[in-house]
């Protein structure tokens, strides 16, 4: 199929269509209603659901209710939509049904701003909601790769039974970039008549099935949390993800950075080399879970003095950083956030100063 | 001799032991809720939704597929089941803390959007599983454990009559208050229920019956006595019937 | 090699359109585009500016502080981002509403009466596609036949407002002194 330019918002609707998902209900909410806005048209071309909710604490129950009931459901927001909806997201974990939540990054804390920022890696990759829980969380970098983690989200969510996220920010929103739609991403219907609310009748059975996140008796909460902690630990064995930049021969410098950030990061490299400073960058795709081992491996290369952490946030993502280097290397965070984006000619000052000083 | 019509218990109900106080309704209103999915033949394509409160565990004694809400969500979950698989029969059942306080915005919305579901709706003016509190329903001048010289109008407003508020809505439902305090109340409850899911199988509108009902142990009152109270107290305050039809 | 364009008038003037237009011929080209909209506050002021971005590898970056050329639709825009310009970049001056120069004597300055233009074809709402025109027949940046394709899908739902367009494009071209 031909490459179209689609704006990132519009492009991860279709690309939720074409990975079989035709349930959605969202809220609308800068930089991410152009989500909302085409799959309204677009969900009546293919015969899906369309809902405006009246909150986005409501639209995640409705999302609950949709994937408890067997649906393929997904919604999209952005930060303080995503606090409302993080508490949803923990009884869908604690339920272990599959759903599908984009958060498109705005500025914060509190109403913030409407540009790109990263300041929810916390929120997203630690503590998005109460108990324990996790996400697991992907993170675009252009509009074809959130074509693609959106598509590749739906039976990442149907595998482990457990919410997905894919964080995005308010550029992979509102930027156009040409996108293809990889057929081989369709995602088939699964079988889900062990649990699923789907009616008796409908799944041929006898028995009744229950999606619930009530366990009084604390043996049984712990039991179910630790069944919710091995599929955690599943998604660490096998679903962590990331791509290097630069990183083949020697390097003075490793830049950890992910989504919107890493981008400006690749052209800071790039000027970098032209001088002859030889700079590389692990972009980790899955941010949980987090490429540990591979931050490790490409931090203590013989010749790499220091690992900087490139974020639009306030210094979030360095903690992972750190915890994965185990202080075989001087780690240090560089970022702005409220809409500020750091510029090459920044991060090029940084890495030069911190060089300089190791 | 002549067959009678023994007692038994309706297929949509388990055989669990119910949690319930001695004197609490609750146990009538679960019953009439699964005569009516018996009568109706839909138990293999319903799905119930259990609030937070005491009914918390109403899926363990109902036997049809069910999901458990977080506080005063049931609606917006409801919505979300209806949406994606309208074959199903989707019914909530919530009390008035859960419904009438916290998930107020949910109740209104799902009705305003004519979400073709049912909504059992039990009042018994007060919050029962957290022990006692004072609840948007609870009576001028009741006593509960967070209003313990009695609820003061002035400060706090008036009880909230759900019924008419959501009868005042344009979008066409089907809205009545019931009880179950007196025979005469449970057989009218017992129509209205069945009605209610009956408009529900033909797809007609949204559905919601208010059961006025008692908490003996929160109000502090013999069953007998909680029986008079409501009769005395919350009918004239909450008036029984229809408030909206669908054409 | 990349090239960064960027686009700024008031609302209305068909900026972010202009924007798409140029990012949809260059992606028919083979090339890799992005094209990067401003979103914040300033866009419910009333002025509207957008950035593409033509390269022949991944685009990099996509926030573009300094661009290699400008098409500047009122004052406020010229004023605000002439300074920023890469040196021997081209700014396209809409002198129908824009009384001033760049003050940069190491760009090449294009002057174009983008209103008067559209106003003769009969069609005021084309002032963008005449100035995307001349700014293409002065940069060659993409080839100005995949110009006219690609005016013409965007506008398919509106075949009526084709030809004037397809003028426009002739207009603009003319403006810039015909191809180089």
């Amino acid at each position: 199929m031909a490459k179209v330019l689609m704006k990132g918002n519009e492009a991860i609707g279709e690309a939720a269509i074409r990975a079989g998902c035709l349930n959605y209900f969202a809220y609308p909410i800068t930089p991410q209603s152009e989500v909302a806005e085409y799959l309204s048209r677009r969900m009546g071309e293919v015969d899906g659901v369309f809902l405006q909710g009246e909150s986005e604490v409501a639209v995640s129950y409705m999302i609950f209710g949709a994937a408890g009931a067997g649906a393929r459901v997904f919604t999209t927001s952005s930060s303080p939509g995503i606090s409302l909806m993080s508490e949803a997201m923990s009884y869908i974990a604690a339920a272990q049904c599959p759903a599908v939540f984009v958060n498109i990054m705005r500025g914060g804390p509190g109403l913030g701003g409407i540009l790109p920022s990263q300041g929810d890696y916390f929120q997203a990759t630690k503590s998005v909601g109460h108990g324990d829980f996790r996400l697991l969380v992907m993170a675009p970098a252009s509009v074809q790769e959130a074509v693609e983690m959106t598509m590749q989200a739906f039976p990442l969510a149907e595998k482990y039974r457990n919410p997905v996220m894919i964080l995005g920010d308010g550029l992979i929103g509102q930027m156009m970039e040409p996108v293809e739609f990889p057929d081989h991403l369709k995602v088939e219907p699964v079988d889900n008549s062990s649990w699923a609310t789907s009616g008796m009748d409908h799944r041929g059975s006898k028995t009744r099935n229950l999606v619930k996140s009530l366990f009084l008796d604390p043996a049984a909460l712990n039991n179910n949390n630790l069944v919710l902690k091995a599929k955690y630990e599943r998604m660490q064995r096998e679903e962590v993800r990331w791509e290097t930049y630069n990183g083949d021969g020697d390097y003075d410098a490793l830049i950890v950075s992910y989504g919107t950030m890493s981008r400006v990061c690749r052209t800071a490299i790039d000027n970098m080399q032209a001088e002859g400073l030889t700079v590389a960058m692990l972009r980790p795709q899955t941010l949980f879970p987090f490429p540990e081992q591979a931050v490790y491996e490409a931090a203590t290369r013989e010749q790499c003095r220091v690992v900087i952490s490139v974020e639009m946030s306030m210094g979030q993502m360095v903690e992972d950083v750190q915890r994965s280097v185990k202080g075989h290397r001087p780690v240090q965070w560089y970022g702005k956030c409220g809409g500020e984006v750091p510029t090459p000619e920044e991060i090029v000052e940084v890495v030069t100063e911190s060089l300089a000083a190791n | 001799m002549a067959k009678g019509k023994t007692f038994s218990k309706p297929k949509a109900l388990s055989d669990a032991h119910t949690h319930y106080c001695p004197g609490c309704t609750h146990g009538i209103i679960h019953r009439l809720v699964a005569e009516a999915i018996d009568d109706l033949g839909i138990r293999g394509r319903t799905v119930g939704v259990a609030p937070v409160g005491c009914a918390v565990l109403a899926y363990n004694y109902f036997n049809c597929d069910f999901q458990e809400a977080a506080h005063g969500r049931a609606p917006a979950m409801a919505t979300g089941i209806k949406r994606v698989r309208p074959d199903l029969m989707v019914f909530t059942y919530q009390g008035d803390g859960d419904l009438a306080s916290i998930g107020l915005g949910e109740i209104v919305h799902a009705a305003n959007r004519g979400e073709k579901f049912t909504t059992i709706f039990v009042n018994n003016a007060i919050y029962g599983m957290t022990g006692g509190q004072m609840a948007p329903t609870t009576m001028p001048d009741q006593r509960t454990t967070t209003s313990p010289f009695g609820r003061k109008a002035d400060e706090v407003g008036m009880p909230m009559r759900m019924a008419e508020l959501l009868a005042s809505l344009a979008t066409p439902a089907y809205v009545t208050r019931q009880a179950v305090l007196r025979p005469k109340h449970i057989n009218k409850a017992r129509k209205a229920i069945k009605q209610a899911f009956t408009y529900q199988v033909a797809s007609r509108c949204f559905t919601f019956v208010e059961v006025v009902s008692t908490c003996p142990t929160n109000w502090g009152m013999t069953p007998t006595d909680a029986i008079d109270w409501a009769e005395e107290t919350l009918l004239p305050y909450y008036p029984l019937g229809e408030f909206k039809v669908p054409e | 090699m990349q090239s960064e364009i960027m686009f700024a008038g008031f609302g209305g003037q068909g900026i972010l359109l202009s924007g798409k237009l140029l990012a949809l011929a260059a992606m028919e080209e083979g090339a890799e585009v992005c094209w990067i909209p401003s979103y914040g506050p300033e866009m419910r002021g009333g002025t509207a500016y957008c950035t593409v971005v033509i390269g022949d590898r991944p685009i990099g970056s996509p926030i573009i502080r300094n661009p290699r050329h400008l098409i500047a639709m009122n004052r406020p825009s010229l004023e605000k981002f002439a300074p920023v310009v890469k040196p021997e970049g081209v700014i396209l001056v809409n002198s129908s509403l824009i009384p001033i120069d760049s003050g940069r004597d190491d760009v090449d300055e294009l002057k174009v009466p983008t209103v008067e233009i559209a106003r003769e074809l009969g069609n005021v709402r084309c002032a963008n596609i005449v100035a995307l025109a001349a700014f293409v027949a002065r940069t060659q940046v993409v080839k100005l036949e995949n110009l006219r394709e690609c005016v013409k899908t965007e506008f398919a739902r509106k075949p009526k407002v084709i030809p004037v367009n397809m003028e426009a494009i002739e207009a603009g071209v003319k403006a810039a002194g015909g191809i180089p």
